[in-house]
């Protein structure tokens, strides 16, 4: 913007300073500048007759330079109007020495909040797990409460709907590890070999695996976002004081539909990932579907397939709780739900594979 | 030259008609209100101002811009015209506040980071807020805090337009009436126009010089005061002369 905002003249120990043209909020870098670089005499003579607009940004910014000037000069103020008075009391009255706290903090101040957040945060685990725990035992006292509706609602929507995207993942997950291991396996001419391998490894830890993360971040996140949002609506709260407990009405559903709903996925989705594997058996190594089904009677002990139903539920409970219980933690913030439902994933598949090393672990010990 | 103008406009939502040939308009300067039963569409006639519904007839002329055929540079150069104040403050929860009212200093001007912080400063001033509120998140303030910084982010860019919805709603009456003198301050020294959407009988009596009354999909009644309490519509009835506005008030004339 090559615009004039002030003429000045000098005369004698006077400086005149004639503001001119808008004085406002896209104007006032220029008239910054242009301020600074001016030279000043003892006496200022400020004029605002010429002024075309003013608005507070401008007035801002004359009262922070009239500040500066009075320091060095003394200043006589003319031509302005009543209203450009009214405006300067007015912002005037507002402009402050007082800065607005820092929320930066230093690192060490960072690691603390942090440690303590954890530490907080563990101890609210463990209050929700007692809420938890003592819903549960209410369950029990008085079994007429049981809330089938909802239970069923939740297999449907956490089971049910999720059969599609298991199946499809796990068909692909037999699919390739066979295709894989096929080229290995015809080096030996080891090729039936793929039986044991692929039936083995889906039944046991494959399948349950798939289905839990799937599930993790299917219904995990989905917990954690409806709860997340009735918590900010002030429905949780609301609940409360018709006596409804929310762990009674929200969480307990919800982990006892995904308890039965994930074993049932897991069933499913060893079917699937085994009809993957046969397929490329069939593709890669020429066994028919015959051969295939005979040697997987042969091999596939039961208990390979126990062992992965076991984990159903277990992975299930993990899920369900983190997911509630980070739906809880949302605080009343929207960002919080996007955090907090990016933790319930996160951790939700985490502790599903720690406790699956942990079985592999002591049932290996057991030797099973 | 009005400010604003609404020409017939039309609102529907499948069969459900909101508004019916709606014609209404604001001139500058002036501190307009928008009064009409809940459900009358007054919030939707003044999304149809700020562009975020689009009616679906007639048009509206903003700042000498026709909405129906506004292009999206004119669109970003009006945004930067108004302040909006909504109803529940929508102020962005991860920032703070000051954080919130810098933001479009620093999107789009070229006012130094030092400067920003004077405006951002004399802005939550003037919102009746202490300084240091500047640096809290929205999620620790109170409800009539957030009224206030969401009123000091409209206020930024020192537009010539504010839009309000329902402003003095949850304040409590001491806040409310300070906060209509602030409005009232405001467009006297800046020259803002200000519309907003009201039911403080308070509020339309002391600050608001004109105002319309939506009802039945229309405008019953547009004007002052008087000009609206000449009309016998039923809600108007209903709303000027009660009991309790007689009371409280007292009629200019009835």
């Amino acid at each position: 913007m090559n615009q004039t905002y002030f003429r000045t003249h000098h005369d004698g120990d006077t400086t005149t300073i004639i503001s001119l043209g808008e004085w406002t909020l896209h104007h006032e870098p220029a008239i910054r500048k242009a301020l600074q670089t001016l030279e000043l005499k003892q006496n200022i003579i400020w004029d605002f007759a010429e002024v075309e607009s003013f608005d507070s940004v401008g007035m801002l910014l004359f009262i922070t330079f009239y500040q500066q000037f009075k320091k060095k000069a003394s200043i006589k103020l003319v031509g302005y109007t009543q209203e450009q008075e009214r405006l300067y009391r007015l912002v005037f009255a507002h402009y402050t020495k007082e800065s607005i706290p820092s929320r930066d903090r230093n690192i060490l101040y960072r690691i603390g909040e942090l440690t303590l957040s954890s530490y907080l945060q563990f101890l609210s685990f463990l209050e929700f797990m007692g809420h938890v725990t003592a819903s549960f035992l209410r369950y029990f006292v008085n079994p007429k409460n049981f809330r089938y509706k909802e239970i069923m609602y939740h297999i449907q929507q956490s089971g049910m709907n999720a059969i599609f995207i298991v199946a499809l993942t796990s068909f692909l997950v037999g699919l390739v590890i066979s295709y894989q291991s096929a080229v290995e396996l015809a080096k030996f001419g080891a090729d039936i070999f793929i039986v044991d391998m692929a039936s083995i490894s889906i039944t046991r830890e494959l399948g349950p695996m798939i289905t839990a993360i799937v599930v993790a971040g299917r219904s995990g996140s989905a917990y954690t976002a409806q709860i997340g949002a009735m918590k900010i609506t002030e429905e949780i709260s609301a609940m409360r004081t018709m006596g409804f407990d929310p762990y009674y009405f929200l969480v307990l559903p919800r982990i006892i539909a995904l308890m039965i709903a994930l074993p049932l996925l897991i069933f499913f989705a060893d079917v699937m990932g085994i009809l993957g594997s046969a397929f490329a058996a069939k593709m890669e190594l020429n066994i028919s579907y015959m051969q295939f089904m005979e040697r997987l009677q042969e091999v596939l002990d039961t208990k390979h397939f126990y062992i992965g139903i076991i984990k159903g539920p277990i992975f299930a409970l993990l899920i369900a709780l983190i997911g509630c219980f980070r739906g809880f933690e949302v605080s009343d913030d929207t960002e919080s739900i996007g955090s907090q439902t990016t933790a319930s994933v996160v951790n939700s598949i985490f502790f599903v594979i720690a406790f699956d090393a942990l079985f592999s672990v002591i049932l290996t010990q057991w030797g099973i | 030259m009005p400010i604003i103008e609404a020409i017939d406009i039309g609102t529907r939502f499948g069969s459900t008609v909101i508004h019916d040939k709606v014609n209404m308009h604001i001139n500058q300067g002036e501190i307009y209100g928008i009064l009409g039963e809940s459900g009358s569409g007054k919030s939707l006639l003044m999304k149809e101002m700020i562009m975020l519904q689009k009616p679906s007839s007639g048009d509206m002329r903003v700042l000498d811009y026709r909405l129906s055929t506004i292009e999206y540079k004119q669109m970003q150069e009006l945004r930067q015209q108004w302040g909006v104040l909504f109803q529940f403050g929508a102020l962005f929860s991860s920032l703070t506040v000051a954080e919130n009212i810098k933001l479009q200093l620093k999107e789009y001007t070229n006012i130094s980071d030092a400067m920003c912080n004077e405006i951002v400063k004399t802005k939550i001033s003037m919102s009746g807020l202490p300084t240091r509120a500047g640096a809290l998140y929205p999620s620790e303030l109170s409800g009539g805090m957030i009224k206030r910084a969401a009123l000091a982010r409209a206020l930024a860019m020192d537009p010539k337009l504010l839009f309000l919805d329902e402003p003095t709603s949850g304040l409590d009456p001491i806040g409310a009436r300070n906060f209509d003198k602030l409005i009232m301050e405001l467009r006297d020294l800046l020259g803002i126009t200000v519309v907003m959407i009201t039911h403080d009988l308070d509020s339309i009596y002391s600050i608001v010089d004109r105002f319309c009354v939506l009802a039945d999909k229309h405008v019953v009644a547009e004007g002052s005061i008087a000009e609206v309490l000449d009309s016998t519509h039923p809600f108007i009835e209903r709303f000027f002369k009660n009991e309790y506005a007689k009371k409280r008030l007292g009629v200019p004339h009835v």
